[in-house]
């Protein structure tokens, strides 16, 4: 392990790399504490430690923030699917099980979610509603909606992995939830004889549902490069643009997706 | 012309990317500084001599701390991988057009999965990458890849398995860009288990067999129990008892 090597391949994307830490006799004077401890093996930690001081975001959500987004959000899924049931046009036999099947999961995490706000001393949200004046008459607009909200909700659960770190618990209940959301995604999708995947050609759905897989912030769907890497070209074999932009899914901030134009233009 | 040149170079394109500073910064841009950090530590390390692979005996161990995650996921990716090319090779006898065309799609997501990890490893942790699970490694004997029933009963155990991993491995991860890809993939992955799980039965996308009706949970498994339940299909004995530690 090189610091030195470390702050000097950081200072090629960051010219002002040394600035961003409290001062450079204190990056130094702790490296100095660290090694004469002989805890070579803590070095890591400390560097680790470091960077994220230096760069850390300073407006990260708080857990309860983010459990309560996500609670907003299943409260959003479990009464448009409650509007959906009751509006009776959801033909009986597998489209009604399906449709039954999410509705029961949403509650279920809507339960979760506020169950572990309380036990964390938070105040869960209530009260979110599916706007009415949003809500479709007829079935086949109904399930563009559902695979809007679906679709979203896997994108915005993926978005807020990297602020529930701190908690192991908390963020494999997270992904536990996401991947189901994934699972109605893909159902949904496959209902309106669209691949359970996203291909590169997905574009936004009919108003006011907006730019479920466009980005503001975000990458787009139909985006191929991952971690620097373009995946139609750089992999060894070539791929199409649609396999690259089908074999990940990407993520939506808590702004991106709260914003009007998206899932917060949905709720009443 | 231009052509004539890049096709005389391709190889050395496809692996240069990977390593050059230019990469790195849009690595940057895309995963966030403190994402970046974290990575750049990872390549600041291949002057220590701490070794993650140590095969003996026929053992491959998968690596520990997030090389080791990486590593697990690289092995089942290899696993999904070559399962769905055979499926692509010899298609079922009893597949339809649309399932032909599906699985094709499926055996690509998982193939970019595979090379991807490949990638990743060797520019983030040189020298620490696993070795290729190739067909020798690999035992798909249970499979009668002729039959559509079989193929399927397969590609549920192998997406149901996956998701469950990936699932019960986030924890494991320090880096936050890592953690953000594993979200990227696990939830395609969630998406190929519902089509499969669809064409099986419709309607048994999410069921109570695989989602606990109570919380609404999908699976989560620790990395030791998921190479357990992938070790028939894999000849070569993996060791995840150090993956995330």
């Amino acid at each position: 392990m090189n610091i030195l090597r470390i702050i000097e391949q950081l200072s090629e994307v960051d010219a002002d790399v040394l600035g961003r830490f409290d001062s450079r006799r204190a990056v130094f004077k702790g490296l100095g504490n660290t090694a004469k401890k002989g805890a070579l093996a803590a070095a890591p930690v400390f560097v680790a430690s470091l960077f994220s001081k230096a760069y850390g975001q300073t407006a990260a959500p708080s857990i309860l923030e983010v459990l309560n987004y996500a609670l907003t959000l299943e409260l959003l899924e479990e009464d448009f699917y409650k509007q959906m049931t009751a509006a009776g046009k959801v033909p009986a036999g597998a489209p009604a099980g399906a449709i039954a099947l999410i509705l029961k999961h949403e509650t279920a995490h809507v339960k979760l979610l506020s169950d572990t706000i309380r036990s964390l001393n938070g105040t869960p949200r209530t009260g979110i509603k599916f706007k009415t004046s949003a809500f479709p008459a007829d079935y086949d607009t109904q399930l563009v909606v559902a695979q809007a909200l679906e679709d979203t909700g896997v994108r915005a659960y993926k978005g807020q992995a990297g602020n529930l770190m701190s908690n192991s618990a908390l963020l494999q209940v997270a992904l536990q939830i996401h991947s189901v959301e994934a699972r109605h995604a893909a159902h949904i999708r496959t209902m309106r004889g669209q691949t359970p995947w996203i291909p590169a050609s997905a574009s936004s759905l009919p108003a006011p549902l907006g730019p479920v897989y466009t980005g503001s912030t975000s990458p787009r769907e139909d985006n191929i490069i991952q971690s620097g890497v373009n995946i139609t070209t750089q992999l060894g074999t070539p791929y199409t643009a649609n396999d690259a932009a089908a074999s990940f899914d990407e993520v939506l901030t808590m702004a991106e997706v709260t914003d009007a134009s998206r899932a917060g233009g949905l709720i009443a | 012309m231009s052509n004539i040149t890049q096709n005389a170079s391709d190889e050395a394109e496809f692996a240069k990317p990977l390593y050059t500073p230019i990469k790195r910064r849009s690595f940057f841009m895309y995963a966030g500084a403190t994402a970046g950090a974290t990575a750049l530590l990872l390549s600041g390390c291949d002057d220590d001599d701490n070794t993650n692979v140590t095969p003996a005996s026929g053992t491959v161990s998968l690596g520990s701390g997030d090389v080791g995650v990486l590593n697990y996921a690289y092995a089942l990716e290899q696993l999904e991988a070559a399962f769905y090319a055979q499926v692509k090779a010899t298609p079922a006898a009893d597949f339809s057009a649309t399932e032909k065309d599906y699985f094709n799609q499926v055996a690509a997501h998982e193939a970019i999965h595979r090379d991807f990890f490949k990638a990743a490893i060797n520019r983030d942790a040189p020298g620490k990458i696993i070795p290729t699970l190739g067909a020798a490694d690999l035992n798909f004997g249970s499979i009668d890849f002729t039959k559509r029933a079989s193929v399927l009963a397969t590609a549920k155990t192998f997406e149901d398995l996956g998701v469950a991993a990936y699932n019960g491995a986030g924890k494991y991860l320090k880096n936050p860009a890592y953690l953000v890809i594993a979200g990227q993939i696990v939830s395609v992955e969630a998406r190929h288990a519902a089509y499969v799980r669809d064409l099986i039965s419709n309607g048994s996308f999410a069921d109570d067999s695989i989602i606990d009706p109570v919380t609404g949970l999908d699976k989560a498994m620790e990395p030791v129990a998921v190479i357990a339940a992938a070790q028939p299909f894999i000849k070569v004995k993996l060791d995840a008892s150090q993956v995330g530690k």
